[in-house]
């Protein structure tokens, strides 16, 4: 059923939430600035509701279902992140209150930057970041304030391997930075050679993804930050999917000098349909006075009767604010909480039983799919989409496929180097029975190519919408349901 | 915990995988770095961790406990209750950006709806699926700016009304671009009259100028006679707005804006310490390909019905890697679902109530304070919801006695405008009640006599 949009549902003159009448004298309205029309819809508090039960009701959901989107690390949320979250303790405290009033906040925020320092070995964090791509930004910054600190001009290159998010590249020619990138050998690691080729007093750094996208681990890890260092340049960690090595391996152990995490992906901050996310940047102790800031600080020492006072610095040679107020809080909140409940042997066991379920699947399948890079993996894996013997199967026609089986798809065509990719990312939440059935289907879906392959190219059959115009809404461009000309002919 | 194997299905998986052990899976992490002692607090099961949250928010005083008479730039708004029932849908809030469309629909349909909202509230064209927040928001203007004169033209103007914490991010989000005079904002005698001297810095060179409306002082300009003076130098013009001000006030879309940001905050997010808000972004159809960010589109399905997909993803960095001009990707997508049914629920009458109630009560809550001896109202021009009070004495010392009656004072502008030392911001809000203004004139009437 087509749901209709609200401002299809807007009767003029129906109310939802009312207000109360001003009970101060009213003052003029500054003449010549009033609008004269505000064009939204006009509903009932119920027809509001249903509306988005409605819609909310064509959605998957990890609540839902297995949702095993490669490099989105979709676990599942546990519920008292969501009431810690809102507790109106925290929920209601205003950013710029006086210090001395929001002690709790600042205490959460100072040792959630405690926990983080520990889980990834570094020596410094900053919780401002939004998201992923912002901590990138963040970090890229640091890298070029760190260079042109030390009055070394000519550095200009940021390398980056071929198997990298594409937020990667681009957050580093935001930062002024000519990418330069590197292929990846045959067994998924960075090419060594073409590494150490790459490497001279030109480069700034290197943004490593370990477990990468193709889900392994880097194995010479050492030497590559080794090599990287001793070429004068930093070496920047995407932890965007740090899943597979909590209590595993620390970044800063590995020869890791910046590294964003993704709250959202490792932290179980749930996703909202595209965020909000946290994306806290870890450094080491020597590039600490770089970060953005304010940061959470203790300003006096607490003792065993009285806590210590929170409060905030600004980094000595910060590379600024990137980000208005102190980051996402609510989203601390959560991941605080999940950390809190994990403990370091619980959060081994994350890393454990997310690298137990991706290799599960990875044997159950890689007789059916081909998997270009077979060894074990990490935390996700990708497999090829296609096969010779069933021309006009793509990676695209699985996916919709699989949600005939009510799965959710993994992630098509990325990383870029695996032809029809497949990358699949089940967490350590899924059960066995879960991870049976999606195989199950996969396989099933294998058959299907070869006998039936139409099921797979009209897939999906049983959704509110099947597959969609994308080229019509490119060319056509209907972003919005209301438009100014409209408006202002009917005027 | 949340994990859900037992011990005879770990081991048949592992046969499957076909190794004895766990461990074995870990042989590829270099062993001098391989299991690292963490030393972390020990595990407290949820009903633990719930009583130890509860404690540390409880350690706040907050909105709830205190009359709030703080903004600059987060406002305490009320939040109808059908919002938060909304986004807690599991279906909403546990899924991931909608790159399937066909089990997307309902997060895809929302996003269609909010971009038509912010169109319709800044009378612009085009909005994208969202930024960070207002800050994030502006200075992705300037970006825009930049790559849209393709690095040719390099001054950017910045009023010294716009929010100071927007101002700094611009500053560091174009630190990576080398030569860009930005300038506008220095310090000055005058910082609330800014008009003449932004148009006398207006040249050939100008990519940007970026003004507030309300300005962070609060103050409602007439930004047309800008507007014009910025197109023909060949410019463009941003406009960075408070949502529930649109409610009252002429959209920026009508006056010459070429872009307009904010923070949706106001419409339905809970304050939460400073984050998760909401980057409102919308500009003229001209310039849809310059947008950063994710696109909701309408089309249609393989049998005709109506539908929606993120579009233009061409521009973005999955597909256009170091050529994308924004690296943008994870947004405030659930923030900007908050705004949608906000909005679906106060609709075009109640929109206009909250920003009539913020008015009234802002004007008389100015008036009032004007009539104590010792206070003066800084703001001349129309202004909204915040206004500029001259003190007797330092703010932080008003602040901290105000609290003593459980009143959170106004924002302390000589942090950020050296010349504003001894002035307070004060914002209200259709939540102050006349009772709580007369309290606060009441205790600050006394602090001048103390
Ligand atoms: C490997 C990797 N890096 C970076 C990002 C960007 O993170 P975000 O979407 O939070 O900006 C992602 C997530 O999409 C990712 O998977």
């Amino acid at each position: 059923m087509t749901e209709p949009t609200l401002f299809e549902l807007s009767s003029p003159g129906r109310r939802g939430v009312r207000f109360p009448e001003p009970d101060v004298p009213k003052s003029a309205l500054p003449e010549g600035f009033v609008r004269k029309d505000l064009p939204l819809p006009e509903l009932a508090e119920v027809d509001v509701v249903r509306h988005f039960v409605r819609l909310s009701q064509k959605n998957y959901a990890v609540d839902y279902g297995l949702y095993p989107l490669g490099s989105c690390t979709m676990k599942y949320n546990p519920k008292i992140n969501e009431d810690a979250a809102r507790l109106p303790g925290f929920a209601l405290a205003h950013p710029l209150q006086p210090i001395d009033t929001v002690q709790g906040s600042l205490a959460l925020m100072y040792e959630l930057q405690e926990l983080l320092k520990e889980i990834t070995g570094m020596g410094a964090v900053s919780l401002q970041p939004a998201a992923g791509a912002h901590g990138e930004l963040t970090g890229v910054l640091i890298i070029r304030a760190y260079h042109q600190s030390r009055g070394d001009t000519k550095r200009t290159k940021i390398l980056i391997p071929d198997s990298a998010h594409g937020t990667n590249p681009a957050s580093s020619a935001m930062s002024g930075y000519e990418v330069v990138q590197l292929p990846s050998d045959k067994r998924g690691n960075v090419d060594l050679e073409a590494l150490k080729a790459a490497c001279d007093e030109t480069v700034a750094g290197l943004m490593l993804t370990n477990p990468n996208t193709l889900g392994l681990f880097e194995e010479n890890v050492l030497e590559v930050t080794r090599v990287v260092h001793e070429a004068g340049g930093l070496v920047y960690g995407d932890g965007a999917n740090l899943n597979a090595l909590l209590g595993i391996a620390r970044p800063g152990d590995m020869g890791f000098d910046i590294l964003h995490l993704n709250l959202h992906k490792t932290f179980s901050t749930p996703h909202g349909g595209g965020g909000p996310g946290s994306g806290p940047v870890a450094v080491t102790e020597t590039l600490a006075e770089f970060l953005p800031g304010p940061i959470v600080t203790i300003l006096e020492e607490g003792s065993e009767e009285v806590p210590p006072l929170y409060g905030f610095k600004m980094p000595n040679r910060s590379i600024g604010r990137v980000k208005a107020f102190h980051g996402h809080f609510g989203m601390m909140v959560r991941a605080y909480t999940y950390i809190l409940m994990h403990g370091a042997e619980g959060l081994r066991k994350v890393a454990e039983h997310a690298v137990l379920n991706a290799n599960y699947l990875l044997a159950r399948l890689r007789h059916v799919y081909h998997i270009p890079y077979d060894r074990i993996c990490k935390h996700e894996f990708v497999a090829e989409g296609i096969w010779d013997d069933a021309p006009g199967v793509h990676a695209l026609d699985i996916a919709k496929r699989l949600i005939d089986y009510d799965f959710h798809p993994p992630t098509n065509y990325f990383p870029l180097i695996v032809r029809e990719a497949l990358m699949i990312e089940p967490t350590e939440t899924e059960s066995k029975q879960t991870l049976d059935k999606f195989a199950d289907a996969l396989i099933k879906i294998a058959e299907e190519a070869h006998t039936q392959p139409e099921l797979l190219k009209s897939a999906p059959h049983h959704t509110p919408v099947g597959r969609l115009d994308e080229v019509k809404a490119a060319k056509e461009l209907v972003l919005c349901c209301w438009f100014p000309e409209k408006e202002s002919q009917a005027a | 915990m949340f994990l859900p194997h037992t011990d005879s299905e770990r081991s048949e998986m592992l046969k499957t995988i076909g190794v004895s052990s766990i461990d074995e899976l870990f042989k590829d992490v270099p062993e001098k770095v391989r299991y690292p002692a963490l030393n972390l607090p020990p595990a407290l099961t949820e009903m633990e961790a719930a009583a130890q949250l509860q404690q540390m928010a409880m350690a706040n005083e907050t909105t709830q406990d205190l009359a709030c008479f703080l903004g600059a730039g987060a406002y305490n708004h009320y939040i109808p209750a059908a919002v938060d029932h909304i986004l807690r849908r599991n279906e909403f809030y546990t899924a991931y950006t909608p790159y399937q469309p066909e089990v997307s629909q309902g997060t895809l349909q929302a996003i269609f709806e909010y971009q038509s909202l912010m169109c319709a509230l800044t009378g612009m064209e085009v909005s994208n699926a969202s930024h960070y927040d207002g800050a994030t928001a502006t200075a992705e203007a300037g970006i825009m700016a930049y790559h849209n004169f393709r690095g040719k033209r390099t001054r950017f103007i910045l009023s010294p009304g716009v929010h100071p914490q927007y101002r700094q991010v611009f500053r560091t989000y174009m630190s990576g671009y080398e030569n860009l005079e930005i300038v506008g904002d220095e310090a000055n005698n005058d910082p609330m009259n800014y008009l003449e001297r932004l148009e006398a810095l207006i040249d050939g060179n100008t990519a940007l100028v970026v003004v507030q409306y309300p300005d962070f002082f609060g103050q409602i300009h007439d930004f047309a006679p800008l507007a014009e003076k910025v197109h023909q130098a060949g410019g463009l013009f941003a406009v960075v707005i408070n949502p529930i001000a649109l409610g009252l006030l002429k959209p920026p879309g009508e006056f010459g804006a070429d872009i307009v940001v904010g923070d949706g905050q106001p419409l339905g997010i809970p304050l939460s310490f400073g984050g998760p808000y909401l980057g409102i972004f919308t500009t003229r159809k001209e310039y849809v390909r310059r947008i950063a960010g994710r696109l909701v589109g309408e089309t249609v399905d393989v049998q005709g019905r109506r539908g929606y997909v993120l579009t233009l993803t061409a521009r973005e960095q999955h597909i256009r890697r170091e050529k994308a001009t924004s690296n943008i990707c994870t947004n405030q997508g659930l923030m900007a679902l908050a705004a949608t049914v906000y909005l679906a629920l106060v609709g075009k009458e109640g929109l206009r109530q909250v920003a009539e109630l913020c008015y009234h009560k802002a004007h008389y809550a100015a008036q009032r304070i004007a009539e104590i001896p010792g206070y003066r109202v800084l703001n001349t021009k129309p202004f909204f919801h915040e206004f500029v009070v001259q003190c007797p004495k330092p703010v932080a010392e008003i602040n901290e006695y105000l609290l003593d009656y459980g009143i959170l004072g106004g924002y302390d502008l000589g942090q950020d405008y050296p010349t504003l030392s001894n002035h307070m911001l004060i914002a209200v809000t259709e939540m102050n009640s006349r009772e709580e203004i007369e309290t606060l004139v009441e205790y600050l009437k006394e602090f001048a006599h103390d």
